[in-house]
C-alpha cells in the first residue's frame, strides 16, 4: 500500500545518506532535493491532518482522532534514515509516522473512513494504522503498549542476524508506564537494535510533563538502563534527521538500543474532545512561532535552496494528494456485514 | 525424515512438557524459550531443567521480572518470524502481562485487518490446591477464554502435555497453554516421541450412559475419580475432557449430552459469570428438550483461595462433591 512516488524518492535519499554522499553534497543538487523532500513530507502530513480535522467535523471520520500538527519534523526526520525493512511501531497519534514510513495516503484516509481499502481494512481506524508492506506495525492506543513489541521485533532481527532495527515512537506520557521501563531494560540488557523515540510534547492529555515525572531529564532515565541517547529540537527536521542518523549508525554498528528525545509540541487539542483547559493559548501561540514547516521553508528560502514556485508546487502536490485520498475513500466500499467475524483467527473456522 | 517409532514410556507431566519443548526446539530453530527462571534455575516448577545446558542461553532466555515486557517481546519476536515459547510462572502473574496478551496478541490480527497474526505460545501454571493462598491459586483460564482471538489449551493428561505444544507452535495465532500445578508430578504412559494430538477437540475420557461430566485440567482427574465411585453405585458417568477452552468443541459435548440427557460441569474456576455458565448456557440453548434435568455445576466457592488447608479443600470441587451432585440429579436412579 506504499505510495510509489514517495517511496522511490525516500529510497534514493536513503541511498545517498548511506553512501555519505549527502554530507558532501553540501549546497549541491542532491542536498536541495533532500531538503525539498523533507519539506514535502512534512507538508503532506500537515495537509492530511487539516483535512482529517475537517472531515471529522463533517462526521466522515468518527471515533477518536489525534492529530500530529506541530510534530511533523520528528516523524519525517527519523523516518528518513530508516530502511524499508526496519520496523516502525507507533502509537495512536500516528498518521504522520505512517505516511512518512510510506503507507499511502489513500489507504490511511480510507482507513479513517472505515472502508475495506483502508490500510487496516477498516477494522482499525485512525488509531490503528497497520501496513505489512512497509513494516508499519501500528497504531497502538494503549499508552506504551507498543514498546515491548519493538523489543521483540529487534530480538527476532538479532536472532536472525538481520541488520534491521525496530523503531518505536511514543509520547512523554508513555515514560510513566512500566512497559517503557521494562522495554528499555530488556533492550539494553540483551543489546537489541531498538531506536526509542520519545516525542516529548510536554503533555499527556492534560497532564503537564513536569507534573508527571519526578525526574524530567529523560536522558538520565535512559542512562539508568545504560541506554545511550540524545535530546534534540523536535521542531527542526534536519536536526532530527542528523540525530536519528547518529542513532541509527550507533544501533547498527553496536547492536545496542538508543534513546532519542525529541522536544516538540502538539498544536492542536489532544483529541477532538479536548477543551484544552490545561494550557494557555499564549503558550500554543508561542510554540507556533516555531512551526517546523514554517521555520524550515523560511530557512531554505534564506539559504537559496527553495523559491516560491517550488514551495507552491510542493503545496499543490500535497493538496492534490489529499483531495485524491478523500475521493478514494469516498468511492471505496464498505465491508459487507457477512464477513464481520473475519480476522479473529487466521483460520475462519475457529471463530466461536 | 526416518519414521519415528512410537514407543510408550511412563513419564511425568513435567517431563512431558519438557520433552515437548526439547522436541520443538530440535525441530525448528525459530523456537526458543523465554521467561523468569527458565534457565539457571531450571524453571520454577523444574519444567525446563537441563535445557539451558542443552540449548544455550541464546535459546533458553532468563528474563528479569517484567511480565509485560517479555510477553510483549515474545509478541514482537513472533511478528518478526520467530516462534517463541513464553513461560509465565503462574497465571496470577500473567495479569501483569494481560495488556500484552489481551490488548495486543489477541487482537492484532483483527486490528490490522488480517495483516499481522501473532504466532506465539504462552505457557503458564494455573490452579490452587497447594495452600498458596489467594494470590497464587487462581484458575483464570476460563477468564482468558472469554477473549476472542486467543486459543486456550488445558492439557490434563501426560499425552496432551507432550503433544499439544507442537500444534500450538504451528498455529498462526496466539495460544495460551495452562498447566495445572498439581499435575506436574502426575505420571502416565505416553508416547516417547510425542504423537500428534489435535488442539481443536474435546475428548471422551470415560464412556458412560447416565450423565455427562464436562470438565478439563485437574477437574478431569477429580471427575474420573468421582465416576469410579459412582460406578460402584450403578451410575455410569461419561467424562468429557474439554482440552480446549476456546474455541469450545460443541460437537463432542452435545453428542455426549444427547446420549446421557444429563450434564454436570466441573470447573475449578468460580461459578459466577464464568466458563461453567457458558457451558451450561450452550447446553441449555441447544439441547433443552434432550435434558432430563437441569444442568448442574460443581465449581470453586466464591471466595479468594484461603490459606488454611481444610478451608482451601472445601473451596475447591472434590470428587465427593461431584458424586453428591450427580446422585441428586433428577431421575438418575431411574
Ligand atoms: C494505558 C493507557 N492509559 C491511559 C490512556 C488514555 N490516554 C490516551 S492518550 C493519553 C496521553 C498520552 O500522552 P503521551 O504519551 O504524551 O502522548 P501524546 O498524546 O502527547 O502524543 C492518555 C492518558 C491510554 N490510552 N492508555
Ligand atoms: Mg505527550
Amino acid at each position: 500500500m506504499a505510495d510509489s512516488k514517495t517511496e522511490t524518492k525516500s529510497r534514493e535519499v536513503n541511498a545517498q545518506l548511506k553512501s555519505g554522499k549527502r554530507k558532501q553534497a553540501g549546497s549541491g543538487k542532491d542536498n536541495a532535493r533532500l531538503m525539498h523532500h523533507l519539506l514535502a513530507q512534512m507538508i503532506r502530513i500537515r495537509r492530511l491532518e487539516e483535512k482529517s480535522y475537517e472531515l471529522y467535523t463533517r462526521e466522515k471520520i468518527r471515533g477518536f482522532l489525534h492529530l500530529y500538527d506541530g510534530q511533523e519534523a520528528v516523524a519525517v526526520g527519523v523516518m528518513e534514515v530508516l530502511e524499508r525493512e526496519d520496523a516502525v511501531i507507533a502509537a495512536y497519534r500516528e498518521h504522520g509516522q505512517a505516511l512518512a514510513k510510506g503507507v499511502s495516503m489513500n489507504s490511511i484516509m480510507a482507513e479513517m473512513y472505515g472502508k475495506t481499502t483502508g490500510c487496516s481494512g477498516g477494522r482499525g481506524g485512525s488509531m490503528h494504522l497497520y501496513d505489512k508492506e512497509t513494516n508499519f506495525f501500528g497504531g497502538s492506543a494503549i499508552v506504551a503498549n507498543g514498546l515491548p513489541m519493538a523489543v521483540g521485533l529487534a530480538q527476532a532481527y538479532k536472532m536472525q542476524k538481520r541488520s534491521s532495527l525496530a523503531c518505536c515512537f511514543f509520547g512523554d506520557g508513555a515514560v510513566g508506564e512500566g512497559e517503557f521501563h521494562e522495554s528499555m531494560n530488556l533492550a539494553s540488557l540483551w543489546e537489541l537494535p531498538v531506536l526509542f523515540v520519545c516525542e516529548n510534547n510536554l503533555y499527556s492529555m492534560g497532564m503537564p510533563f513536569e507534573l508527571a515525572e519526578a525526574e524530567t531529564d529523560l536522558l538520565k532515565k535512559a542512562a539508568s538502563y545504560r541506554v545511550e541517547g540524545e535530546r534534540v529540537d523536535g521542531m527542526d527536521v534536519t536536526a532530527v534527521l542528523e540525530a536519528a542518523r547518529k542513532a541509527v549508525d550507533y544501533i547498527r554498528s553496536e547492536s545496542k538500543p538508543w534513546f532519542l528525545e525529541c522536544q516538540t509540541y502538539r498544536f492542536r487539542a489532544h483529541s477532538m474532545f479536548d477543551p484544552e483547559r490545561y494550557r494557555d493559548k499564549s503558550e500554543v501561540k508561542e510554540w507556533k512561532k516555531r512551526d517546523p514547516i514554517k521555520m524550515f521553508s523560511e530557512r531554505l528560502m534564506d539559504e537559496g535552496l527553495l523559491d516560491e514556485k517550488q514551495l507552491a508546487d510542493i503545496e499543490s502536490q500535497a493538496q492534490q494528494e489529499v483531495e485524491e485520498s478523500v475521493g478514494y475513500a469516498e468511492e471505496s466500499s464498505d465491508e459487507p456485514i457477512e464477513t464481520l467475524s473475519r480476522y479473529v483467527y487466521s483460520d475462519m473456522k475457529n471463530s466461536e | 525424515m526416518p519414521e519415528r517409532e512410537i514407543a510408550e514410556q511412563k513419564m511425568s507431566y513435567r517431563q512431558a512438557v519438557r520433552e515437548a519443548m526439547r522436541e520443538a526446539m530440535n525441530r525448528d530453530d525459530r523456537v526458543y524459550l523465554m521467561g523468569e527462571d527458565v534457565g539457571l534455575y531450571g524453571g520454577c516448577f523444574n519444567v525446563s531443567e537441563g535445557m539451558l545446558e542443552e540449548f544455550g542461553k541464546e535459546r533458553i532466555i532468563d528474563t528479569p521480572l517484567s511480565e509485560s515486557g517479555f510477553t510483549g517481546c515474545g509478541i514482537g519476536a513472533a511478528l518478526g518470524g520467530m516462534r517463541p515459547i513464553v513461560e509465565i510462572m503462574t497465571v496470577n502473574f500473567s495479569l501483569l502481562a494481560s495488556d500484552q496478551i489481551i490488548n495486543t496478541a489477541a487482537i492484532l490480527l483483527h486490528m490490522s485487518g488480517g495483516q499481522f497474526n501473532v504466532p506465539i505460545v504462552i505457557r503458564m501454571a494455573t490452579g490452587g490446591g497447594k495452600q498458596l493462598a489467594a494470590q497464587h491459586s487462581r484458575s483464570l483460564e476460563g477468564w482468558y477464554s472469554h477473549i476472542p482471538g486467543l486459543k486456550i489449551l488445558t492439557p490434563a493428561t501426560v499425552e496432551d502435555a507432550r503433544g499439544m505444544l507442537w500444534p500450538a507452535l504451528e498455529d498462526p495465532d496466539p495460544v495460551l497453554i495452562f498447566e495445572n500445578t498439581t499435575l506436574y508430578n502426575f505420571e502416565e504412559a505416553a508416547p516417547v516421541n510425542g504423537t500428534q494430538v489435535d488442539i481443536t477437540s474435546a475428548k471422551v475420557r470415560r464412556e458412560g450412559s447416565h450423565v455427562s461430566i464436562i470438565t478439563y485440567g485437574i477437574g478431569l482427574h477429580k471427575s474420573l475419580k468421582a465416576a469410579e465411585m459412582l460406578s460402584a453405585d450403578g451410575i455410569e458417568a461419561e467424562v468429557i475432557d474439554l482440552r480446549v477452552l476456546r474455541p469450545l468443541d460443541n460437537q463432542t459435548i452435545f453428542e455426549s449430552v444427547r446420549k446421557t440427557h444429563r450434564a454436570v460441569i466441573v470447573d475449578e474456576g468460580w461459578k459466577s459469570v464464568g466458563l461453567s455458565a457458558e457451558l451450561s448456557a450452550r447446553i441449555t440453548e441447544n439441547l433443552f428438550y434432550e435434558l432430563d434435568c437441569p444442568v448442574e455445576r460443581v465449581c470453586a466457592a466464591e471466595v479468594p483461595a484461603p490459606y488454611a488447608g481444610h478451608l482451601e479443600k472445601a473451596s475447591l470441587p472434590q470428587p465427593e462433591n461431584i458424586v453428591e451432585t450427580v446422585r441428586q440429579l433428577g431421575g438418575i436412579y431411574g
